[in-house]
């Protein structure tokens, strides 16, 4: 930490305001803080803490009038950014600092060349001409680490891969090589092995032009991985602001103690899954295989999404899938609740192969094997009330309205929450408690395997903990065997007993979840395990306990 | 470029399938409605008695089987013959192709206008979004969405040319005033006013809501943040990053109404007395004159199917993600 003299920017008791009607007046509460040359600070907070208010106030992207900054000043090299003219502000956003945003996907012009895009930065602020700013662009994709900078200049923003992308969008940010770069979540929409390299890019340009950084993260793997320095962000207020080092080890603030203890990690305690009897439901070499961009008079091309997949779940076993996005580990999930018919191999459920089962002789099987979906925004719909939402299977299997819906009551208070929450819709509840709701509906009928694809994976640490903890109990409770869909192998680490590893469609290792993380026998396991950021860093001790407590109450956590 | 070739012989295949089955399908909706021609002609001819009937039949063919006429229609459609109306005593072809032109003029301004306007207006909208600017474009658009054509057309006239004797009422041009050059030119714009309004308010409506709302959501994206982040000025922003995006459900739609270019001006030009193809539907219909109808209804076909592929193309050129397979 230095004195503000030194400092690239100054904080200093920043507030916005949030429109009148909102949860709170104030979405940023007197934050103060300062970053240096060579220093990356890391805010750190969950969904709605305020964290990338902060980053857009500073970057004068608060979408005014309706959140605006109410007081306090950013200093950026001595000059106050909130009472600059318009036309200065321009010009500070371009040459004194530049900004990643989260989402690769839709960060780009989506018309636009990516040369162009980079051009654009270097036409308004720089004096270059066409040949020198083209020598530029060239020269920025190449220390962004993007392949054959000549052609992707003139490719198009959808060519490109996310972790590309968002090289891309570093590019953009550091074309007029500003002091101070602020990244918001950049790496949180993508693959653990190409978060790795983004983290690494960004650590290698900080020290290569000594900027500044500001890194929002909610994950504090990443945070150990990379900062020197942390701010603790919750309800819009800094609780904790210190170095990195005391932060993370020495958390004194109630909050960050609890974000801390609820960072997913391997469990060593526990046993070992013993596989007794017949296994529940054996998957062998199955195969689905998609056509893109077939049509009339077109034949399209195919994409092996399950290649020869093979796996068993025994009574009482979870089984968790894990792969970076486009493994097939998806596509795994939903061959085997029905979702998808698979193009080949068997899925042998209790004895009966599922595959090339007609609808009709299906229905029976839908009723054992149930699935939790990844976004609970998205999974449950609006216009039913949640009642309706977990009784409407066991409806359709024909237990009586009335009995179902006291059954609905029942389920609500055993995923935690109070049976009152059956007469509402689904958006009155936060993303945890609908994760909640997707759980009882589930367990509705009384499944025998439940099917959960990345079941957390859109929720805060601390709910994702709630979560998690929920699923393993109600495993445990009424003996059910899981098959978990991840791509974060800490939180695979957690619940899981057997771990498969899928890339490019095929599983590649498949052991017990200790096997796979202490004795990694296949190349692609070991790349994502080194991929898991912050290894250095352990959890404080005092902390650990922490986590064995919480799962046992869920009801007064659930937020 | 070959790729191109290929998507537009594939495109041209496929278009003259769907062609042949709307031929199959107009021939057979048309027989479906009771009476023939040669009827309404003797009945016309006040001479209804049943051997004259028989001997219009015999002459314009249809003694023959439904299945042997339909044939005989359809090859020589795709030979390029539209037929021969017996009303008026001149080839389909010529009389479409006669029609064409005026009907085209009064489209495709109208066509042109409510494009340019409602892209105007909608982006205005966007961006003083909540003022009053706002709320007086959107109660236009909502006024001219909600107004029925006919109605509209009939008020214009009653208020500019009745009341106000500002501008013609119907007609193409002024009948025997003989004007030539830029005069003929004038002439026959006054005369487009009204009806270019009636037309193309609709759909200009159509278009200002469309930008409007566009505009709005691509407002919000992450990609427009980053041009703001480079210290691209608000404008800049505007026109690159904002409106070349919002525009592509507008193409789409526009694409849409390109294909009714033909077909839907027929209310119009029955207000305004518009000599174009919409009359001459209208009135074929009327006197059960077929082989016009048909003829208009293979003409309108080829017409929509023609700009649907140009839109796609269109397409493929405005927004890179879209590509000629």
């Amino acid at each position: 930490m230095t004195t503000s003299e030194q400092a690239v920017l100054a904080l200093r008791d920043l507030s916005v305001s949030l429109p009148p009607g909102g949860d709170r007046p104030l979405a940023v509460d007197q934050v103060t803080f300062s970053v240096a040359r060579e220093e990356i600070l890391c805010i750190v907070g969950e969904s709605g803490s305020g964290k990338s208010m902060v980053a857009h106030a500073i970057m004068g992207l608060l979408p005014e009038p309706y959140v605006k900054v109410a007081g306090g000043s950013a200093r950026l090299n001595g000059e106050n950014l909130f009472t600059m003219s318009r036309a200065r502000q321009r010009a500070v956003r371009g040459i004194g600092m530049g900004m990643i945003f989260q989402e690769p996907m839709t960060a780009l012009n989506p018309l636009m060349r990516v040369g162009e895009q980079i051009e654009e930065a270097l036409k308004l602020h720089s004096r270059l001409d066409s040949r020198g700013r083209r020598a530029r662009v060239l020269e920025l994709l190449q220390d962004v680490g993007l392949p054959n900078p000549g052609d992707l200049r003139r490719s198009y923003p959808f060519r490109l891969s996310g972790g590309q992308r968002q090289r891309v969008m570093i590019a953009i940010a550091l074309a007029l090589e500003p002091d101070l770069l602020i990244a918001d979540e950049p790496t949180t929409a993508l693959d653990v092995t190409t978060q790795k390299q983004i983290l690494d890019l960004i650590r290698k340009v900080q020290t290569a032009c000594g900027m500044g950084v500001i890194f929002i993260t909610h994950d504090f793997g990443v945070v150990a991985e990379i900062a020197t320095s942390v701010a603790v962000m919750q309800h819009g207020k800094c609780v904790e602001y210190g170095s990195a080092d005391t932060v993370l080890n020495r958390p004194e603030h109630p909050y960050t103690r609890e974000l801390i203890a609820a960072v997913p990690h391997y469990i060593e305690h526990r046993e070992d899954f013993t596989p007794k009897g017949q296994a529940l439901l054996k998957a062998e070499a199955v195969r689905k295989v998609f056509r893109v961009g077939s049509g009339f008079l077109r034949r399209g091309r195919e994409l092996v999404a399950a290649d020869n997949v093979s796996l068993s779940i025994h009574p009482g076993e979870t089984v968790g899938v894990v792969g970076e996005s486009g493994s097939g580990k998806s596509t795994l999930g939903r061959c085997i609740v029905g979702l998808h018919k698979a193009d080949g191999g068997r899925i042998v459920f209790q004895g009966t192969d599922l595959v090339g089962l007609s609808r009709k002789r299906f229905r029976p099987f839908r009723k054992d094997v149930q699935m939790i979906f990844q976004d609970p925004y998205a999974s449950l719909n609006p216009r039913y009330r949640v009642a309706d939402i977990i009784s409407q299977g066991p409806i359709a299997f024909g237990t009586p309205r009335k009995q179902a819906h006291a059954r609905a009551e029942e389920l609500l208070e055993l995923v935690g929450l109070d049976p009152s929450a059956a007469r509402r819709f689904p958006h009155e509840f936060s993303g945890g408690q609908r994760q909640r709701i997707s759980i009882a509906r589930a367990l509705a009928l009384d499944p025998k395997l439940l099917i959960a694809d990345e079941p957390v994976s859109a929720l805060d640490v601390s709910v994702q903990t709630q979560v998690l903890d929920l699923l393993d109990d109600i495993r445990h409770q009424l003996g059910l065997s899981m098959l978990f869909i991840t791509h974060d192998l800490r939180v695979a680490a957690q619940v899981c007993d057997t771990i498969a590893v899928m890339q490019t469609g095929r599983i590649v290792e498949l052991g017990s979840c200790r096997d796979v993380f202490s004795r990694p026998q296949h190349e692609y396991t070991r790349t994502l395990l080194d991929a898991i950021p912050g290894q250095g860093w352990e959890i404080p001790k005092d902390l650990r306990h922490l986590r064995a407590d919480r799962a046992r109450r869920p009801r007064e956590l659930s937020q | 470029m070959a790729k191109i070739g290929l998507f537009l012989a594939r495109r041209l295949v496929k278009a003259a399938i769907i062609l042949f089955f709307i031929v199959l399908i107009n021939f057979a909706l048309i027989r479906a409605a009771p009476g023939d021609p040669a009827s309404v002609m003797a009945g016309e001819a006040g001479a209804s008695d049943e051997r004259y009937v028989e001997l219009l039949r015999q002459r314009f063919g249809l003694d023959e089987p439904l299945h042997t006429q339909m044939f005989i229609y359809v090859t020589s459609v795709f030979q390029g013959d539209l037929g021969y109306s017996y009303r008026q005593g001149r080839n389909v072809s010529a009389l479409i192709l006669e029609r064409l032109p005026a009907t085209l003029l009064l489209t495709v301004t109208a066509f042109v206008f409510a494009l340019a306007m409602g892209v105007l207006l909608g982006t205005l909208a966007a961006m003083k979004v909540g003022r009053w600017a706002d709320t007086a474009i959107t109660t236009l658009a909502l006024i001219s969405y909600a107004t029925p054509l006919f109605w509209l057309g009939l008020m214009l006239i009653l208020l500019f040319s009745v009341q106000l004797g500002w501008l013609p009422s119907f007609g193409f041009e002024s009948v025997g005033a003989g004007f030539t050059g830029i005069d003929r030119m004038l002439d026959v714009a006054a005369h487009m006013v009204l009806p270019v309004l009636t037309l193309g308010l609709f759909y200009m409506a159509v278009y200002t809501r469309l930008t409007r709302s566009s505009i709005l959501e691509i407002h919000d994206m992450d990609f427009v943040k980053t041009a703001r982040s480079k210290g691209v000025t608000e404008g800049k922003v505007m026109v690159f990053h904002v409106l070349r995006n919002a525009i592509l459900p507008v193409i789409t739609f526009a694409g849409f109404q390109a294909g009714h270019l033909i077909g839907g001006s027929i209310l119009v030009e029955t207000v305004f007395a518009w000599p174009g193809i919409g009359r001459l539907a209208f009135n074929a219909l009327l006197q059960r004159d077929y082989q016009v109808l048909l003829g208009v209804f293979v003409v309108t076909s080829i017409l929509v199917l023609l700009f649907n592929i140009i839109t796609d193309l269109l397409y493929t050129i405005v927004d890179p993600r879209i590509e000629v397979e």
